[in-house]
């Protein structure tokens, strides 16, 4: 009697020997962003239309801020991780390595101007509404 | 690997020939919308960043926001938000093991079209009317 079972065969051999931190990852942030993409709604839809000195302000209080940021990091994180299993599944060879490498850049890049300019809104001056 | 079936499995159709079940598109724009949710994304970082930058380069990024292309983009954005969103719960359903049926996917391929639809009109009826 063979006490191996199927998993046996077929354990790391999926296409990058590993997957499930991938999987989990995208189930933890599809989770947050459930919650976060309405409420990121609802901060930008009352930001549109705002003169430039309310717009500063609105972005320097607490919630549209934290919001935002949260949004973003999370939001975009997702996407790095997302497009990751579009370019595994469409490129191959250096193109497919040109992609990740862009994709990781951009996102996080998107990331940075988003946290710069909220710390450039929020750290300014304490407002008391 | 002896136990492997290397010879008798079935070939996947052929793309340009094959009607898509309605459950196989509603898989696929769950793709499209999460890509082309960086055209909302980035629109909304340059806004951002120009709000920081100087009253010039405001008042540009805000003029593209308010802009018909700006409507047209942070529209789409909201209502490729909001089918991503249903596609994605759907997604922790199938990884629980619920749905999986071809009947229920079919169900569910409605509703997340429907779903999608109904959000961003109620969406925009709440941002015209506050």
């Amino acid at each position: 009697m063979r006490y191996i079972t199927p998993r046996k065969a077929a354990e790391g051999l999926g296409s990058a020997h590993e997957g499930t931190q991938h999987h989990w990852a995208m189930t933890v942030s599809a989770v947050a962003l459930t919650v976060l993409t309405p409420l990121f709604m609802i901060v930008v839809a009352r930001a549109i239309g705002l003169p430039h000195e309310q717009f500063l302000a609105y972005f320097g209080r607490p919630f549209p801020a934290l919001i935002t940021a949260l949004f973003v990091i999370v939001g975009m994180v997702h996407f790095i991780k997302g497009t990751r299993i579009m370019i595994d599944d469409y490129f191959q060879g250096g193109t497919r390595k040109a992609a990740i490498i862009f994709s990781v850049i951009f996102g996080w890049a998107v990331i940075a101007a988003a946290v710069y300019a909220l710390a450039r809104m929020g750290l300014g001056a304490i407002v008391v509404v | 690997m002896a136990d492997v079936n290397r010879g008798n499995r079935p070939l996947s159709p052929h793309l340009q020939v094959y009607r898509l079940p309605l459950a196989a598109i509603t898989s696929i724009m769950t793709r499209i919308t999460g890509h082309a949710l960086v055209a909302g994304i980035v629109l909304i970082a340059w806004w951002l960043v120009a709000a920081v930058t100087s009253p010039g380069a405001f008042a540009c990024a805000d003029w593209v926001v308010r802009s018909w292309l700006g409507f047209i983009i942070l529209t789409g954005s909201m209502w490729a938000l909001w089918y991503h969103l249903l596609a994605g719960l759907r997604h922790l359903f199938y990884d629980a093991g619920y749905g999986l049926e071809i009947r229920q996917a079919e169900r569910s391929s409605q509703a997340l079209i429907a779903g999608s639809v109904l959000l961003a009109v109620l969406t925009l009826i709440i941002f015209f009317a506050f």
